[in-house]
């Protein structure tokens, strides 16, 4: 909800305290480029609901065919990996070279394999 | 960004003594300049990092706002429905890059209203050559490609900052930006192949936004007392000088190809220095026009205001559909 009221009649005396957002939702935008691509995180924005989240993102993030699908979604509703627990959380794969096929060495030069 | 949602870094920054988490943040901050990697929102940054970043990606934010204005003053005006188009895809271009500023800069704490209003009550800055009048069609030439020029020189090293959110907006921002450059180039050329009278009207525009146009590199390295520490932070990668020469060395073999000339006698390459000497460039006339004594400020500013002005009613229409909206989905949920 806007926090103004202000009718925007143009007298000046109020703009600064007509909030550009008033607080509106921040979207996280994702644009596919083409078919049989993902969709790839291209920036945020401010919208009041979905519906405006959506209108406004292609504006903002296709003015030159970047895309062919668009997602938005609430910032709020993702959620992320603590950057400080960042070693704790990705260390499982650590160390197992074995998931890798370059780890295989013994076969080198056998063909097709 | 999403990752915006939990920066919560503030905390402690007044103490004088680094409490032992600080110690560890602080150490790994420098680790990530060290390896010339990049700061991303959520981690531990110094203060001063976090405040000189808001200070200037916001100015950068409110810059491409403002910049709309002196060539939004032309689109009614352009000479053909072809240049018409361009303009306003240049236009809106121009706003584009405002927000993807305004969100990268979210990410450092500063939210959307406060940039905002800091912009609309005058306590932030912008660049100053937005308060230099657009008096002639050429001057949409000589905006595109002398400010756009420079400001490509400028942003293409941003793209690298340290900081990601910032590198990010930069490297989408330098992309859609050389169209600009063409464009106005373009319009240079078309003019200088047209009439006595065309031809005279895109020096003129020339003549006026040259010097402008290299103070937009800021003052000379020795008397710009932020440079060294945006540059031992990674944000800034090349002195307002080098940008500058670089800048020069370009424009000058442009302007052959238009047939016309740069407004500056002292202009020479000296080959000893490996440097080109132009003219003495109006210092106190750049920190007056950024302190708000240009001929434009007071009407830039006018603008701005009215236009968030008219636009309160959209926003206020907007909100009260969500609004709406969500107190539906809830009878519905409540129904069900």
């Amino acid at each position: 909800m806007s926090k103004n009221s202000s009718s925007g009649n143009g007298n000046g005396s109020n703009a600064s305290k007509a909030p550009a957002t008033a607080g509106w939702p921040l979207w996280e935008a994702f644009v596919r480029s083409s078919r049989g691509l993902s969709h790839v995180h291209a920036g945020s924005l401010h919208a009041p609901d979905a519906e405006m989240a959506l209108s406004n993102a292609r504006d903002l993030y296709t003015r030159r065919n970047e895309g062919v699908s668009l997602w938005v979604v609430r910032s709020t509703d993702i959620l992320a990996s603590d950057p400080d627990r960042k070693d704790a959380m990705f260390e499982s794969p650590k160390g197992k070279d074995y998931r890798h096929a370059t780890y295989y060495t013994e076969s080198e030069g056998v063909k097709h394999l | 960004m999403a990752e915006q949602n939990s920066t919560d870094g503030h905390s402690g920054h007044l103490a004088a003594v680094q409490s032992p988490d600080e110690a560890e943040g602080q150490r790994r901050f420098d680790q990530v300049i060290a390896d010339d990697s990049r700061i991303e929102p959520r981690d531990w940054m110094p203060e001063a990092y976090r405040k000189a970043l808001t200070r200037q990606m916001g100015q950068h934010a409110h810059s491409e706002i403002i910049g709309m204005q002196p060539e939004a003053n032309w689109i009614t005006r352009a000479p053909s429905l072809k240049r018409k188009s361009i303009l306003m895809a240049k236009v809106q271009d121009e706003a584009g890059h405002g927000l993807y500023l305004y969100s990268a800069t979210e990410t450092l704490g500063t939210d959307r209203d406060t940039l905002n209003d800091q912009l609309i009550s005058g306590r932030a800055k912008y660049s100053s050559i937005f308060n230099y009048p657009a008096r002639t069609w050429a001057d949409m030439g000589a905006i595109g490609w002398l400010v756009d020029g420079a400001a490509i020189a400028n942003q293409v090293p941003l793209c690298r900052a340290s900081y990601g959110p910032y590198g990010r907006a930069m490297v989408r921002i330098c992309k859609e930006e050389s169209f600009h450059q063409r464009q106005g180039f373009e319009i240079l050329l078309t003019l200088s192949r047209g009439t006595e009278a065309q031809k005279k009207m895109a020096q003129d525009a020339i003549n006026r936004f040259y010097a402008p146009s290299l103070m937009m590199f800021g003052p000379s390295d020795a008397d710009s007392p932020n440079s060294k520490q945006s540059m031992a932070w990674n944000v800034k990668r090349f002195s307002n000088d080098d940008l500058r020469q670089r800048f020069v060395g370009m424009i000058v073999e442009q302007v052959k190809v238009l047939g016309l000339t740069l407004p500056d006698p002292e202009l020479r390459y000296d080959e000893e220095s490996g440097t080109w000497i132009h003219m003495e460039l109006d210092w106190d006339e750049f920190k007056r026009v950024l302190r708000g004594g240009g001929p434009c400020n007071a009407q830039r500013m006018a603008r701005r205001r009215e236009a968030h002005e008219e636009g309160a009613w959209v926003r206020e229409a907007a909100a009260a559909y969500a609004d709406r909206q969500l107190a539906a989905e809830t009878d519905k949920e409540r129904v069900a």
